[in-house]
């Protein structure tokens, strides 16, 4: 189910801006790589380019290449909604359908399919997605209420397990525990241990221990300053960047020197 | 890199080339243009726009949904599908649009001269005449409207946002809401029977009809002075409380002045609102063809019930009546429209500088 | 001002008469609404009183004489409605999440255009311009489609029918509804829609899963409104309809029921006695159907809040 990302030369514009500038990298599957970098350093940016969501905003557009096992995201042809449906994504803040019953939530990516199921295989799936995240126990006795009422680490969980409903072949998390507290984010982070037997895992986060964490592979990105397009200064193993980086400005960045 | 197995990108769907939809469109129209065409040409009669028109969309939608099905699947053709019928909802909406801007200046023209503003229809039968009277009148009708909803709405509005609080507070906002639904020929009879009631009967007068277009005007002025006056940042009444200014005087130096563009501009959109009105005029202030300058004393013409009667008691030259009919139209448009520039400019020009 | 520098007293009693004054005054004014308010009531029915009691000066009682009008103003209303609806919610997605984003605030400017034609304005072109137009339809609905009690036979011959009525209301309520719908698909939370579309759907499925059910009070209380105006309309529809005293959902024949307030509109200026006591009536029953359909869509939106 996992995959390989493979990034070359990727620039990304808003508009006439530069945000992100030569990006090359290779992502290993059944991993967890943790871009880390200052506010504003083009980090999320880039992760959305991962499954074209940055197309989301007008007049964002990228060059280069990502390929995900030797396809091309960005080839002729390629439709964006059958990107995303293999590279899933969880949000900074979590966003469950607010009209939408737990159960839906889940199912809200396989319905499109179209795909006929039954009730009980839909129910399997339910319990199975549930399960991944995490989150079965606490919320098997009310899968009809709605998601908005769930705490907001639970809720996280739940837009992993509609994320995974879908059986992507990459979860892309834009800081998934950023709007959560110590308690829900060591869950969150015990999840994303647990997901990358599975899938390819990308996270995005502020935090360097949390980085730490939970990759095995680092990348650090950087801007010279604002109005410069951000840059990944270095990437490597998540224990060479917070031990013994390469450059200078990775050592300072992760021992607080600044960011 | 090996030439051996270059297999498809898996990513890759099938997708209608970006040139699809007008080629559809094309296709269908000549299709039903040549079908229909054919027909007409048979049977003589002449080419049927409309019905020319309407199957060649449907001929389009249908064989772009087909098309797009075989090509792309069922998602991505009900998606064209729904993205065709929503652009199709707002082309709909400008056919009346653009038909009745057309017809009011194509038509309007016709009478739209210095006559027409400089006359009333005093003694007149036939051509010529003008508006002058119902000019006036609604001019005067509709000032005195403002007049009486401007402070009666501007401080119902202040009452609400400064001071309400408790059962007073929450009645009048759920009668201002009350008041927002009252149609408006209710209004007019309302005026009608108030003035009956002091008046005796018989009392048909402006000031009535300016009766009638308050009772619309109030609770569009308390809704949009009550808007603007919660924009105001809590911070500055604050500060004048601060500096020992009494609330009234912060009212009236500080939090007002802030609202002040947004005030007129609701006033004046409220005025364009209640401009056009027809219906409670012609209950109240009634009829006349004659100059009538004073408020209190007999029919007043007003533009709205102008256009109204020229069109419904057309005299011995019909044609006259109807092009009058259609220059007072095309004159109340381009008042409103006036209007609710100057509202939209008053909003743009003197908008106090938050900072948000 | 010297004077309350030095006599910090009188300082403050004109202070305290300054803002006694001021919120009596604002406290009158809204206090006058709702003074003028029952007044409104209480003229109307005080005027209503004796066509209620007496019945017509034709002698037929008074419920039979609003009935016809009272389902002709519901009847055009609904009309209207079934057609602004999804008009007006098509238009609404178009300018929020269809049109480029440079042109949309010009897009919402031009349907907002039409908010600003008067409604008598709206009569003469529904006479002149539409009526005859909607004729050769009417022709061919009635041949084609007569079996369907709609569409009922005999046509009639000067399009002044309750289609041309209903259309000319549509897109007299077209604006209003358009203008509430855009603004909460607006405001559609971006992170919904993005969770749509990051799961893999298409732009209509991203609506149907976000924009639409965030919406959905939004649409029920754009409706209301828009039917609260199509039922209080006067002008378009006195000028536009061929009136007659029927019950009827014929759309396309000369018999047509009038409305209450198109009734009213033509009937008042020549009416006196009990006739004009007549027409106050009905209009009071104009004026109970809006309320309560107000009140219905008020009663929907807070309790959608409510529980959400």
């Amino acid at each position: 189910m996992s995959k390989r990302i493979q990034v070359n030369d990727l620039n990304v514009f808003y508009s006439q801006f530069k945000a992100v500038e030569g990006v090359n990298m290779v992502i290993e599957p059944r991993s967890v790589t943790a871009f880390i970098g200052p506010s504003g350093c083009g980090k999320s940016t880039f992760l959305r380019t991962l499954n074209r969501m940055h197309e989301v905003i007008p007049g964002a557009r990228v060059e280069g290449e990502v390929l995900v096992d030797g396809n091309d995201l960005y080839g002729p042809g390629v439709d964006p909604v059958l990107v995303r449906r293999q590279v899933g994504m969880v949000f900074q803040r979590p966003n469950p359908f607010p009209t939408m019953s737990i159960r839906d939530n889940v199912l809200a990516g396989v319905k499109l399919n179209n795909r006929r199921q039954s009730k009980s295989e839909q129910d399997d799936l339910v319990e199975k997605s549930l399960r991944g995240a995490n989150l079965w126990n606490e919320v098997k006795d009310r899968l009809n209420l709605p998601g908005s009422g769930l705490s907001g680490g639970q809720q996280q969980r739940l837009c992993i397990a509609r994320a995974i409903a879908v059986s992507p072949d990459v979860l892309l998390m834009d800081e998934p525990c950023s709007a959560l507290d110590p308690i829900s984010t060591l869950a969150i982070e015990d999840l994303i241990e647990e997901l990358k037997t599975e899938y390819t895992i990308v996270i995005v986060t502020h935090n360097m221990q949390q980085a730490s964490r939970v990759s095995e592979k680092t990348a650090f990105f950087n801007i010279a300053g604002t109005g410069q397009p951000g840059k990944l200064i270095e990437y490597a193993d998540t224990a060479k960047i917070f031990s013994n980086p390469d450059v200078q400005a990775t050592e300072d960045y992760v021992s607080g020197r600044f960011g | 890199m090996s030439a051996v197995t270059q297999r498809a990108n898996p990513l890759t769907a099938g997708r209608l080339p970006r040139w699809s939809n007008l080629a559809v469109l094309a296709a269908s129209a000549a299709v039903f243009g040549v079908a229909l065409g054919l027909t007409a040409a048979a049977s003589g009669a002449a080419f049927p726009v409309p019905a020319f028109v309407i199957a060649t969309v449907l001929g389009y939608l249908v064989l772009l949904v087909l098309l797009s099905r075989v090509v792309e699947g069922p998602r991505k053709a009900k998606d064209r599908l729904m993205r065709n019928l929503v652009v199709a909802a707002f082309l709909l909406a400008l056919t009346p649009l653009i038909s009745l801007i057309v017809t009011v200046v194509g038509r309007g023209a016709a009478r739209f001269d210095i006559a027409f503003f400089t006359e009333s229809m005093r003694n007149v039968t036939g051509e010529g005449g003008g508006v002058l009277h119902a000019v006036v009148g609604t001019l005067e009708i509709t000032a005195a409207a403002t007049l009486i909803s401007v402070p009666i709405g501007l401080l119902t509005a202040i009452y609400l946002v400064e001071y309400g609080r408790g059962w007073l507070a929450r009645a009048i906002t759920f009668f201002v809401d009350v008041m927002t639904g009252i149609p408006s020929i209710v209004a007019g009879l309302f005026a009608f029977s108030l003035f009956l009631l002091l008046f005796g009967p018989g009392s048909r007068m402006g000031l009535s009809g300016a009766v009638a277009l308050s009772i619309l005007m109030i609770p569009v002025v308390v809704r949009s002075s009550e808007e603007m006056l919660k924009l105001v940042p809590r911070d500055l009444r604050e500060a004048s409380y601060a500096l020992g200014v009494p609330k009234w005087r912060t009212i009236l130096k500080v939090v007002i002045p802030t609202a002040i563009a947004g005030i007129s501009t609701g006033v004046m959109l409220a005025i364009a609102r209640v401009i056009g009105e027809t219906a409670p005029l012609l209950i109240t202030a009634g009829f006349t063809q004659s100059m009538n300058y004073d408020l209190t004393d007999g029919d007043m013409m007003s533009l709205p019930v102008f256009v109204y009667n020229s069109y419904i008691s057309q005299g011995v030259d019909a044609q006259a009546y109807i092009d009058r009919a259609w220059a007072g139209a095309l004159t109340l448009i381009l008042i409103v429209m006036l209007l609710n520039l100057l509202a939209r400019l008053v909003a743009k020009i003197f908008a106090p500088k938050l900072g948000r | 001002m010297s004077a309350a520098v030095n006599d910090p007293a009188a300082g403050l009693r004109s202070r305290r008469i300054g803002d006694a004054v001021f919120a009596g005054m604002s406290r009158w004014a809204g206090a006058l609404i709702l003074i003028v308010l029952a007044a409104v009531a209480i003229f109307l029915v005080a005027q209503a009183l004796p066509a209620l009691i007496q019945g017509t000066d034709e002698g037929e009682s008074f419920l039979a004489y609003v009935l016809p009008l009272a389902f002709g103003t519901v009847w055009a209303a609904a009309l209207a409605l079934a057609m602004a609806i999804p008009v007006a919610v098509g238009i609404a997605l178009f300018i929020s999440h269809y049109a480029p984003r440079r042109l949309a605030a010009g897009l919402g400017y031009v349907i907002d255009l039409l908010a600003a034609v008067p409604s008598v304005v709206f009569g003469l072109w529904g006479i002149q311009v539409l009526a005859p137009a909607t004729v050769p339809l009417a022709d061919w609905l009635t041949a084609n489609l007569g079996w369907i009690p709609l569409f009922a036979g005999p046509a009639s011959g000067t399009g002044r029918t309750m289609l041309t009525v209903a259309i000319v209301l549509a897109v007299m309520i077209l604006p209003i509804m358009t203008a509430m719908c855009r603004e909460v698909f607006l405001q559609t939370p971006r992170l919904n829609e993005e969770a749509a579309l990051a799961l893999g759907a298409t732009q209509w499925e991203m609506i149907t899963m976000s924009v639409l059910p965030y919406g959905r009070p939004g649409i029920v209380s754009a409706a209301m409104l828009g039917l609260g105006r199509a039922l209080g309309e006067t002008m378009a529809v006195a000028m536009v309809l061929s009136p007659a005293t029927v019950i009827s959902f014929a759309l396309v024949t000369t018999q047509n029921p009038a409305t209450i307030a198109s009734n009213i509109a033509l009937n008042f200026p020549e009416a006196h006695g009990l006739g004009v006591n007549t027409l106050i009536a009905t209009g009071l029953v104009l004026f109970v159907i809006t309320l309560a359909v107000n009140a219905l869509a008020r009663w929907y939106v807070n309790r959608r809040t409510v529980s959400a």
